[in-house]
């Protein structure tokens, strides 16, 4: 009798071991994807805490306003702040509108064909390494004319390039087709319907691709070493010279045995971090605005 | 006055309007059309720069520098394999913990968490990858490698995994394993930020069938989602893998910086980027700053081919998911 309740197949009351081991294995799956989720935010918290339990002590006044120590005085990153930001901005006057202009291309005019191609070049150069980059320009500038600030914003452009241009051209793509229909149905052309209309709907998101690649490039230190690292640690705006920036100061501080410069690495990652973060949130605002503005429209 | 001057030659006036329209459309597109000459200019440059640097150190020292394994600046003997050694195994090992671990998080946020949570827990995932890799660096120089020293590497040579070779002898702060874990946070944003917009994308009527079926949510996952994005979690894996094969820093900070290939991956190595990074100061002699553009030629035809069979796959799984 309970051979033929086993053997029936139809028999939707029998409990079978099978069943116990599939809720297992969800359980188990369940469990697994919260704690991978878990660890990650786990990790970052962890990060975080640690700068800002390392770094916060070392910050003063005195830090932001003075250059780097030679030897073991009191010092701080003023030189490395002013050479960053100037870099990060040569870096965005060359990238932006470069990138932009390719997105235009991308979205507005080119073939499917052409259009797909275009992507696919953009995102193989966002995985050209870093390094290499930095070894690219440090082989077509550098050799022959020396280090110079000019040099590391140029290779920092490169990396901008394909970041600010695919976000740009994702975003252009999702302004609706009706904008145009309309513009080009008052007679207006092309590029002005592009300039006027399509550019302005899509300003929010153009501006949080911006953000978010000078937040990752602020931070690059690869393509700098071989462009603009051997500096002197003086306060200068001297672009034809190589300036010193955060990224490479925390870089020489971190393999420091000197403890006073590991603090002063701790301090400067806690500046960058805190740049970092402050991007990232402006960028969340302008992607906030895009969404509002392409739901009013 | 202003409507006898229209009236007088109005086929004259729309004619120079129209022409100027046209002007302005063909110049933007001109400008247009040239901006993506020079990104795709830039990425064939950048090929065959690098290529052209490391020339006269191919000529040099020929195919066997790949692998050779020296680096010796005394005696001027160099080679690859050292540093492919490091490269291939951190990433390696970073992309074996972090492939389900991302894969994991993509279904958590896409599949199990509810939307409130999902969203924040997205953004701690992405402010991941905006860790700078110098900052990642510093803390796993300082803070994470002693903590792998103290009590990981102890704990995993404990097991029964501690009898192989490569879990072997002293633990210590920096090498293989520490810049591979580094390595694995790295790409772990990016990895599950990629997998997560392909598990959005599979069509919920198929997983609503499957669920209708009976099948439980991790049926339904691997029945469903995976079978649907398949070449997506293996174009995103290798676009993690790329960017591992490219980090110069964070490795360089973390992996020990020894000219050798160690038995277990406790002790310190080099990985390519890194040791091209170590050598910003200056090479000693033009052999050696040859051997270093090398080694950039190889790191970047690694990586180029990397994302290439990368994108190869997006391409071909989307022209598919067009034709469905």
């Amino acid at each position: 009798m309970s051979q033929l309740t086993q053997a029936d197949p139809y028999d939707i009351t029998v409990k079978s071991n099978g069943l116990r081991r599939r809720r297992i294995v969800e359980k188990v799956f369940g469990l697994a994807a919260v704690g991978s989720a878990l660890l990650a935010c786990g990790i970052l918290v962890v990060v975080l805490g640690t700068l800002v339990f390392k770094g916060f002590s070392a910050l003063s006044v005195d830090f932001f306003t003075k250059p780097r120590p030679l030897f073991g005085e009191e010092g701080g990153i003023a030189d490395a702040l002013v050479g960053s930001a100037l870099i990060v901005g040569m870096a965005m006057l060359m990238a932006i509108p470069l990138s932009v202009l390719v997105a235009i291309y991308i979205s507005e005019y080119a073939r499917p064909k052409v259009a797909r191609s275009l992507k696919v070049v953009l995102d193989v150069l966002n995985g050209v390494p870093a390094i290499v980059v930095g070894i690219f320009v440090f082989g077509i500038l550098v050799v022959g004319n020396g280090q110079s600030a000019v040099y590391g914003a140029f290779a920092l452009a490169i990396l901008m390039l394909p970041m600010v241009a695919r976000s740009t051209q994702e975003i252009l793509e999702v302004v609706p087709r009706s904008l145009r229909d309309a513009s080009f149905a008052l007679g207006v052309t092309k590029w002005r319907t592009t300039w006027n209309i399509v550019l302005p709907a899509a300003i929010g998101g153009i501006l949080t691709g911006v953000v978010i690649a000078v937040a990752r490039v602020a931070g690059e230190t690869a393509p700098l070493l071989f462009t603009t690292s051997i500096a002197a640690s003086v306060v200068s705006a001297d672009v034809s010279q190589a300036l010193p920036t955060l990224p490479v100061t925390i870089f020489i501080f971190s393999e420091s045995p000197d403890p006073g410069e590991q603090a002063a690495a701790w301090a400067a990652a806690l500046v960058l971090i805190a740049f970092v973060l402050a991007m990232n949130v402006l960028a969340k605002l302008f992607a906030g605005r895009k969404r509002r503005q392409l739901e009013g429209s | 006055m202003t409507t006898y001057e229209q009236s007088v030659a109005p086929e004259v006036e729309t004619d120079l309007r129209r022409r100027s329209i046209r002007l302005g459309d063909i110049l933007f597109k001109g400008i247009a059309i040239a901006a993506s000459l020079v990104a795709t200019i830039l990425l064939v440059w950048i090929a065959w720069k690098v290529l052209d640097l490391a020339w006269p150190a191919i000529q040099d020292f020929g195919l066997s520098f790949i692998w050779t394994e020296a680096w010796d600046p005394v005696t001027r003997d160099f080679g690859a394999l050292i540093f492919i050694y490091g490269t291939v195994v951190t990433s390696l090992i970073a992309l074996v913990i972090a492939a389900p671990l991302s894969i994991a998080i993509a279904l958590f946020l896409t599949e199990i968490a509810p939307r409130r949570l999902a969203a924040p827990i997205a953004t701690m995932v992405e402010l991941l990858a905006a860790i700078p890799s110098v900052v990642l660096g510093l803390w796993g120089i300082l803070v994470f490698g002693p903590w792998v020293r103290d009590h990981l590497e102890p704990w995993i040579q404990a097991t029964p995994l501690g009898v192989l070779p490569i879990f072997s002898g002293e633990p210590s702060s920096s090498g293989i394993f520490t810049a591979a874990l580094v390595l694995t946070i790295m790409i772990i944003p990016i990895t599950s930020a990629i997998c997560r917009e392909l598990f959005i994308r599979v069509p919920q009527e198929l997983k609503d069938g499957a669920l209708a079926l009976g099948s439980t949510r991790w049926e339904a996952i691997r029945g469903v989602v995976f079978t649907y994005a398949a070449p997506g979690i293996v174009a995103a894996v290798l676009l993690g893998l790329g960017r591992a094969f490219g980090e110069a820093i964070a490795v360089n900070q973390t992996i020990g910086n020894r000219n050798a290939i160690p038995t277990s991956w406790f002790e310190p190595g080099d990985s390519l980027g890194s040791k091209i990074a170590s050598e910003y100061v200056g090479a000693t002699s033009v052999e050696q700053a040859s051997s270093i553009l090398y080694l950039a030629a190889i790191l970047m035809v690694i990586s180029l081919a990397t994302n290439v069979i990368a994108q190869f796959i997006v391409v071909r799984f989307e022209r598919a998911r067009r034709a469905v």
